[in-house]
């Protein structure tokens, strides 16, 4: 039940609102994403995605962040937190 | 002297900030990573003169890309006596982690509550009495841009105080201070407590302090991190910290509804996944054709005037000494009758579009597509610089984590036309072939450079980092800051290039006088028989190199004329300018190139673009003799 209400940012849904549960990858980039305030708990707006593989536009803390798609699939997310 | 630091996180107005204080030095842009060098310049700090020091922009102190090291290095090298904190309020929250960081350095600190008016728009209201308190250091508000809080600023300086460090959760506290005191005995100006947590994050330190003693303490401390908390120190201690930051947020910040906000309707729009792009050509196609129309038309008023006296001086004095005399006015005039009318209102535009924060946007809108040519978002600010000059572009290059990436980026970055060869773009093909196909130039470069890209991709293999860059809000820049912003720019052409282009016209005047231009034609003969150019443009490109704008220039004192149009095939304009958009960066960018790569990669890439910019022309040429009538 539990793993069925996972997501990552992604394949969220523009508008959706998350909470962030943990990033699967390395030392570098949890250290990256955690200085845009990209860390466990905390809570992300996806507010829209760009086209042809494109990055995705995260709300976060007030600011917008852009994040790859690769980086993107790496932010497990619990939707409509 | 007193020796003042700015430190902030990445377009925070830090160097919004410094110009202010120090009168303006600094390029400030609406977008993360601009500062890529450290930037000095004099003020006065409660009546005494002192150094002012603007810093790149960090996110943290636990240096991951080369301006983090470089900021770090530099608050730990021992010169700095104040730090001055500069906090965008409006992202407090996140913004107070590198404050934590700060206040473990044992640095007097002053914390400066920028964009106060941006906070107030979003509902955040700050008590930055309170978080002074907090923070055991003096806080103050100010507005940069409008230079709202300056003197209370300067006024704080002297009263900076050593912050309390930060208290983490009891166990990792024990841990941390056990360490420290293992390292309060070694010889080291840099404080224990912040040496404790850069060993057991694993990080290199700025100097050698370690012993075997201190590898086993920092070995055990890190192995009871994991034991307690079942993950990596660095990760415990970027959460603690994350915790504390926003445990203090919540404690001085109070935020009620924003204001409903027009600028993100507009971001919905502007970003969108479909208008997006329509509305991002049509905004380049806008600073495309503004620049082009403005510039034709003060060219038309300047230009012949001056071309007249030039005929007159050179009418009164017959012989070497008239032609040298004209070759030097013909440069001043080329300065004021062909640079500035299209360099000043590209620079303006740009500027513009920079301080509007638009750039950024255009980096979101394209990341897909350089992902596909083997290139990666971050890499989209050094191209897009790159149309302004090369040399910012090449710096700008640090932003990036890889060195492989730095490199790929660097070598493409400086076949995107700068200012310089935008002039030569609309000097030579704009004005005597058609704009649209001077526009189509601009396309085929960016062709170019992904094919280049792609094949580069192939030669070094490697998985960039994904994207992750920050999309500033929309800023209305005021007209002094773009204006100031155009003058720095300028002053470089002013200072260094006119100068230049006026004795090397009058240089060239002198050895055409000598007879001896047909020898350095023959030199260049390789490149320009090929490409179906007359001999005498070999002078211009050995000249461009020096300034791209040169190669216009002497182009038409090797012709004889300005008007390149009576003297050249519009197929030869055409080739002539797309070998100057490609070959050989210019000197400037070339010692740029050398510091940021070493020598070795500079000369492969100045090599390639020779490569390019010939098998380039060959293509064009080789087109325009299939299909062209269209070109003449």
């Amino acid at each position: 039940m539990f793993l069925n209400s996972f997501a990552d940012l992604e394949t969220l849904p523009p508008g959706c609102k998350a909470r962030v549960v943990r990033i699967e990858g390395g030392r570098g980039l949890v250290a990256k994403l955690s200085r845009l305030g990209i860390v466990p708990g905390a809570e992300v707006v996806l507010v829209s995605r760009a086209p042809v593989g494109g990055p995705v536009l995260v709300e976060v803390n007030g600011a917008r962040v852009a994040l790859g798609r690769g980086v993107a699939r790496k932010v497990v997310v619990r939707p409509g937190a | 002297m007193l020796r003042v630091a700015l430190v902030g996180q990445p377009n925070s107005g830090k160097s919004t900030l410094f110009n202010a204080i120090v009168g303006y030095r600094a390029v400030a842009s609406n977008f993360p990573g601009t500062t890529v060098e450290v930037l000095k310049g004099k003020a006065l700090v409660g009546g005494k003169p002192a150094e002012v020091v603007d810093l790149p922009g960090i996110y943290s102190l636990h240096a991951g890309d080369p301006a983090e090291r470089l900021a770090r290095d530099y608050l730990l090298s021992g010169q700095v006596d104040v730090v001055v904190n500069v906090v965008d309020a409006s992202l407090l929250g996140r913004s107070l982690e590198l404050t934590l960081e700060l206040a473990e350095l044992g640095l007097p600190l002053v914390v400066c509550l920028n964009m106060m008016d941006e906070a107030h728009r979003k509902g955040i209201h700050v008590d930055s009495e309170r978080l002074s308190e907090v923070l055991g250091a003096p806080v103050v508000e100010s507005i940069a841009v409008r230079g709202v809080g300056l003197k209370e600023l300067l006024a704080a300086i002297p009263q900076a105080k050593v912050p309390t460090p930060p208290r983490y959760a009891a166990d990792v506290e024990g841990i941390l201070t056990r360490l420290a005191t293992v390292l309060a005995s070694r010889e080291t100006r840099l404080p224990p407590r912040y040496l404790a947590e850069v060993l057991l994050a694993g990080e290199n330190l700025p100097e050698e302090v370690g012993d075997g003693e201190l590898t086993e303490a920092v070995e055990i401390a890190r192995r009871e991190f994991v034991s307690r908390r079942g993950q990596d120190p660095a990760l415990v201690l970027s959460a603690e910290r994350h915790a504390l930051a926003l445990g203090i947020f919540e404690e001085v910040a109070r935020v009620t509804h924003a204001a409903a906000s027009l600028r993100d309707r507009v971001d919905s729009l502007l970003m969108h996944r479909i208008w997006g792009y329509p509305i991002m050509l049509a905004v380049l196609l806008t600073l495309f054709f503004g620049v082009f129309k403005l510039g034709g038309v003060l060219e038309g008023y300047l230009l012949p005037p001056l071309d007249a006296f030039t005929a007159a001086v050179e009418g009164a004095f017959p012989g070497p000494i008239g032609k040298v005399l004209g070759g030097a006015l013909q440069g001043l005039w080329a300065g004021i009758g062909i640079v500035l009318p299209y360099l000043v209102p590209f620079l303006f535009f740009l500027a513009f579009l920079e301080d509007v924060g638009y750039l950024p946007r255009v980096g979101f809108l394209l990341d897909g597509l350089m992902h596909r040519i083997g290139l990666h978002g971050k890499s989209v600010i050094p191209f897009l610089l790159g149309y302004g000059c090369s040399v910012p572009a090449v710096l700008a290059t640090r932003i990036l984590e890889e060195e492989r990436d730095r490199l790929v980026t660097a070598a493409l970055a400086v076949m995107i036309p700068c200012a310089a060869r935008t002039v030569v773009i609309f000097g030579i093909v704009g004005r005597y072939v058609g704009p649209w196909i001077a526009f189509s130039l601009y396309l085929l470069n960016i062709l170019v450079v992904a094919a280049a890209g792609t094949l580069l991709r192939k030669l070094l293999p490697g998985i960039g980092p994904g994207l992750i860059m920050e999309i500033p809000p929309y800023r209305l820049p005021t007209l002094r800051t773009m204006l100031l912003k155009v003058w720095l720019r300028l002053r470089g052409f002013v200072t260094v290039a006119w100068p230049t282009l006026i004795v090397a016209s009058a240089f060239f005047s002198l050895i055409e006088a000598l007879g001896w231009t047909r020898f350095l034609n023959t030199l260049v003969l390789p490149i320009t028989w090929p490409l179906g150019l007359p001999a005498t443009v070999g002078v211009p490109l050995v000249f461009g190199i020096l300034r791209k704008e040169l190669s216009l220039i002497m182009l038409g004192q090797a012709l004889g004329t300005m008007d390149f149009g009576a003297a050249l095939s519009g197929r030869a304009m055409v080739v002539f300018t797309v070998f100057v958009i490609f070959y050989v960066p210019c000197i400037a960018t070339v010692a740029a190139l050398w510091r940021e790569l070493g020598h070795r990669k500079t000369l492969l890439v100045v090599a390639g673009t020779v490569g390019v910019a010939l098998v380039v022309g060959l293509i064009v040429r080789g087109f325009s003799c299939l299909f062209g009538t269209g070109t003449h």
